[in-house]
């Protein structure tokens, strides 16, 4: 790891990346990510959502935890780790998988990459070096953060594809999602995994601090031909909700960061048990998922769209109009491309059954007076878009 | 009648064997495993060379509670407690006081004192009394509560406040958790008599008579008292183990020496049998370790096998080894200068103050043994004549504070130190060197080695309050079953903690009676 011994001269550190997005801003519209400095929005909103949804947007995902963990035992580390059964990961692929502590509450959740024999790469959300730390006693296993010694770009739209291959990385037509390949970019060495948090066709592109700008040139020289945009993450936040992905920290509390009983999750009640595998063998917080199959559900964190086109924010839902208060909005988007009001919602169930109505009280501004109505919710078990050229291999050509 | 054994335990030291003896009785087929050539633990049997015998690491005792006695038969298969015994705070300059169990007499002590003794006594094991319902069962959980744990805290209640009395009870609030140091200087004034019982008070622990909590390691050794005098261990048919031997394998229970386990074999967080050293697999439902509870999860089961936190939580446990046992074969009767002979077969103990055991304790913290340590000394043979040859003594002495990772190791300063002890002693026993024919030093490092006790500390963890009750070993484990489903812990290391009493084994044998044996 290389240690950065100038960190206390700036607040935020930069990414490799950050003097072309510094050049492309014209909002200056900056925030904090894991102690980096990253666009919120560079240009204009929109246009960066429908580069995601229609064409290809660029965001840099330096600031992204990246763990490297090798080492004979590094297979069976990471099957104690998480709840998910890994035994089909081989290298070349990727898996999303959660991990809980030892009363089965979430910790965080992440992209485990297998990039060779016993030689591993976990991205997560939140810092995890000192829980991974404390989950390799016993285990003959070397954990490394190298979240400041990979830089990353994350390049997600329709044209993905497309824009790649233009700007020269060869063999990506065979990429299928959550593949990996180590390939080239002209003569930069770039690792390309076909993942993203976008729920569109699109890449990760994993490369050398050194390297970083090369790569961004090549991917924005072909701009002539394909439209491609620099991305911020209020745009992110949209399209990660239209795909119906759960943000650890912000969409629930991790056990972690949990001060009262109860206020962390277990990955049933954030939706993500299909996560779990009670008979892969032993994980942390396996018994304690064990004992919660016994009892009633608790809660869900559940995909609701709000009826009509008032945006949701912050709002509780009741179980009916001027009904009992029964959970609260976590996060919340109007959709451009599917024109509805998207939401996360952190709902208590009823003796284990969510209840069977849902309506949401907005409360909204019009011309600065405050306003309040009620909309109905209906509960959706599928991601709300999930476009078919998400999953095409080869992905369509433009 | 198949051969399928409904319980493994691993280790036939005197908790495995009460826990047997109980499991046995109560129909179970246990097999008790045990790495050495004999029952007993640390407390089977020692020789050296070939006639000098010594009873184990645990040289004096209490009985065994009555409960217990009855329920294993004890007297039956020849258990008998000791002939009882007085403690002697030895004095460099012959002025010793004898320091019984309600009298304290001695040249040069003080009225005050000597009326104060039997009333302190008193009080004290009336507090002993009062948190007795802590001791005679599981402890209680916290989070939920069974109806036994609310039995066990409402007697606890109703003790300290029906039972104590009003001003008895702010008595007992006010030191339960402070040191022993501020409690005898409250009460007492002479230096000998706050040295015998602070040292009493911390004996075995990595403790001085400052650190807080040793209120309550007094309190604990008090509990003992409850159950009759204390006796010398001398050995052979009379002696616990033997009996409980006996009264196990009566019951049906089968006891395998030389039978090392090097694992517990865990699958699906599910316990299922054990491996030996030789590769031998035995399994059964239920596998209770008398083992060290570090050693129990760390390298028999393997923190692999166990949730991340509390993996990590066992490494945590505090308990490092500070009493070193020092066994003399003697060629003749050892005189001590100003002790009638009649008392030579008490407990002889050099702890002339507190302020000199603080002071032996510091030492320890610092990887050095002390020129001066606390010596708590008895001459088994005395009790028992076929201990040693015809007009020969065997001598042991528990040596405190002696540190388990010594600066510069233990292999080239071991006969020193035993040297160094032995000098010490003569300074009170003039004739000691002289009769010295052989002798034997186990360090908390050898301790560690024979009987697999972590860091050899006597009681598998420190007596300390937060590793007591619900929080002994550790929290997760404290009603003696574990994460792992099917295995039990059933050593000093669980609760009340170590001791030659028996009770985590009992009380380790009637939690697996109620929880474990669900088909």
């Amino acid at each position: 790891m290389k240690i950065n011994h100038d960190h206390f001269r700036q607040a935020l550190q930069r990414t490799p990346f950050h003097d072309r997005i510094n050049a492309m801003s014209t909002t200056e519209e900056w925030m904090a990510w894991n102690t980096y400095k990253v666009a919120r929005v560079v240009d204009k909103l929109s246009i960066e959502y429908f580069a995601v949804r229609s064409g290809c947007a660029v965001m840099d995902l330096t600031p992204m935890e990246k763990y490297r963990i090798t080492g004979k035992d590094s297979r069976d580390f990471l099957d104690r780790l998480v709840t998910r059964d890994i035994s089909k990961l081989r290298p070349g692929r990727v898996t999303y998988v959660i991990w809980c502590n030892d009363e089965g509450r979430v910790i965080d959740d992440g992209t485990l990459f297998q990039l060779g024999e016993d030689d591993y790469r976990l991205c997560s959300q939140h810092h995890q070096l000192d829980w991974l730390f404390m989950s390799a006693m016993g285990f003959d296993v070397h954990i490394e953060m190298e979240t400041n010694d990979v830089a990353a770009l994350a390049v997600q739209g329709p044209t993905s594809y497309s824009v790649l291959t233009a700007a020269g990385i060869d063999g990506l037509d065979q990429l299928k999602p959550f593949d990996l390949a180590d390939l080239r970019c002209g003569d930069v060495p770039v690792t390309v995994s076909r993942t993203g948090y976008t729920g569109d066709l699109g890449y990760e592109v994993w490369v050398e601090p050194a390297d970083a700008l090369q790569l961004w040139d090549a991917i924005f020289d072909v701009r002539g031909r394909y439209d491609v945009q620099a991305m911020g993450l209020s745009a992110l936040e949209i399209v990660r909700i239209e795909a119906g992905f759960v943000m650890p920290g912000f969409d629930f509390n991790t056990a972690e960061s949990a001060v009262r009983k109860d206020y962390d999750r277990s990955p049933h009640e954030v939706g993500l048990g299909w996560l779990v595998d009670l008979d892969k063998g032993h994980f942390t917080g396996r018994k304690a998922l064990l004992a919660e199959k016994e009892r009633p559900a608790r809660r869900r964190l559940i995909k609701i769209v709000v009826d009509g086109n008032k945006p949701v924010g912050e709002a509780f839902i009741y179980d009916g109009k001027n009904g009992k208060q029964v959970g609260e909005i976590k996060c919340a988007t109007w959709s451009p491309i599917l024109k509805a009001n998207l939401a996360l919602a952190d709902i208590e169930c009823v003796n284990g059954r969510l209840p069977s109505k849902l309506w949401a009280r907005i409360d909204y501004q019009r011309e600065l007076k405050w306003l309040s109505t009620w909309a109905e919710c209906e509960v959706q078990p599928e991601p709300f878009y999930s476009p078919a050229h998400r999953s095409a291999t080869p992905p369509a050509r433009f | 009648m198949t051969n399928r054994t409904d319980a493994i335990i691993i280790g036939a030291g005197h908790n495995g064997l009460v826990c047997a003896a109980y499991l046995a009785r109560a129909g179970m087929k246990v097999l008790c495993l045990e790495s050495a050539d004999a029952a007993g633990g640390m407390s089977a049997p020692r020789t050296i060379g070939e006639n000098y015998h010594f009873p184990g690491l645990a040289h004096a005792a209490y009985p065994v509670c009555p409960t217990m006695r009855r329920d294993l038969k004890l007297e039956k298969f020849g258990y008998a407690p000791g002939k009882a015994i007085d403690t002697v705070a030895l004095d460099a300059n012959g002025k010793h006081l004898t320091v019984g169990t309600n009298i304290v007499s001695g040249k040069g002590l003080s009225d005050s004192d000597e009326k104060a003794y039997p009333g302190f006594r008193k009080q004290h094991l009336i507090f002993a009394k009062a948190i007795r319902p802590l001791f005679d069962n599981k402890p209680p959980r916290l989070g939920d509560m069974e109806f036994a744990d609310m039995t066990t805290l409402a007697k606890l209640g109703w003790n300290i406040r029906l039972g104590l009395g009003r001003e008895a009870m702010n008595e007992f609030l006010r030191i339960a958790a402070i040191n022993i140091y501020d409690v005898l200087n409250d009460v007492f004034e002479d230096d000998r008599l706050k040295g015998a019982i602070a040292a009493d008070a911390v004996m075995g622990c990595a403790m001085g008579p400052r650190t807080p909590g040793t209120v309550l390691t007094w309190l604990q050794r008090l509990q003992g008292e409850r159950n009759g005098p204390m006796s010398v261990q001398s050995g052979g048919q009379t002696q616990l183990v033997h009996a409980l031997a006996q009264s196990a394998e009566d019951a049906g229970a089968t006891i395998r020496l030389d039978a090392h386990v090097e694992k517990i074999l865990v699958e699906n967080g599910k316990a299922f049998g054990v491996e030996l050293s030789s590769g031998e697999m035995l399994k059964a439902r239920i596998i209770i370790s008398n083992a060290d509870p570090r050693s129990t999860f760390t390298s028999l089961v393997g923190a692999p096998q166990l949730d991340a936190m509390f993996a990590n939580r066992v490494t945590q446990i505090r308990g490092t080894g500070v009493v070193a046992k020092l066994h003399l074969a003697l060629s003749g009767k050892p005189e001590f200068t100003g002790l009638p002979e009649s008392q030579t077969g008490d407990r002889l103990l050099i702890a002339p103050s507190m302020k000199y055991i603080e002071r032996a304790f510091n030492h320890s913290k610092y990887n050095e043994y002390s020129e001066n340590p606390v010596l708590d000394i008895t001459l088994p043979s005395l009790h028992n004549s076929a201990l040693a040859p015809e007009g020969h003594h065997v001598m042991s002495v528990n040596v405190s504070y002696v540190p388990y990772d010594l600066a510069g190791g233990w292999e080239e300063q071991k006969t020193t130190f035993a040297y160094k002890v032995i000098s010490q002693l003569g300074q009170y026993s003039p004739n000691l060197k002289s009769l010295v024919v052989d002798h034997e030093l186990l360090t908390p490092r050898d301790i560690e080695e024979q009987f697999h006790a972590v860091e050899g500390h006597w009681h598998h963890g420190e007596l300390s309050i937060h590793q007591s009750f619900m929080m002994r070993p550790l929290h997760g484990a404290a009603q003696y079953n574990t994460p792992i489903e099917g295995l039990f812990l059933c050593g000093a290391g669980s609760h009340p903690g170590g001791g030659l009493t028996g009770l985590p084994g009992r009380n380790a044998a009637k939690r697996v009676l109620k929880i474990g044996v669900a088909k």
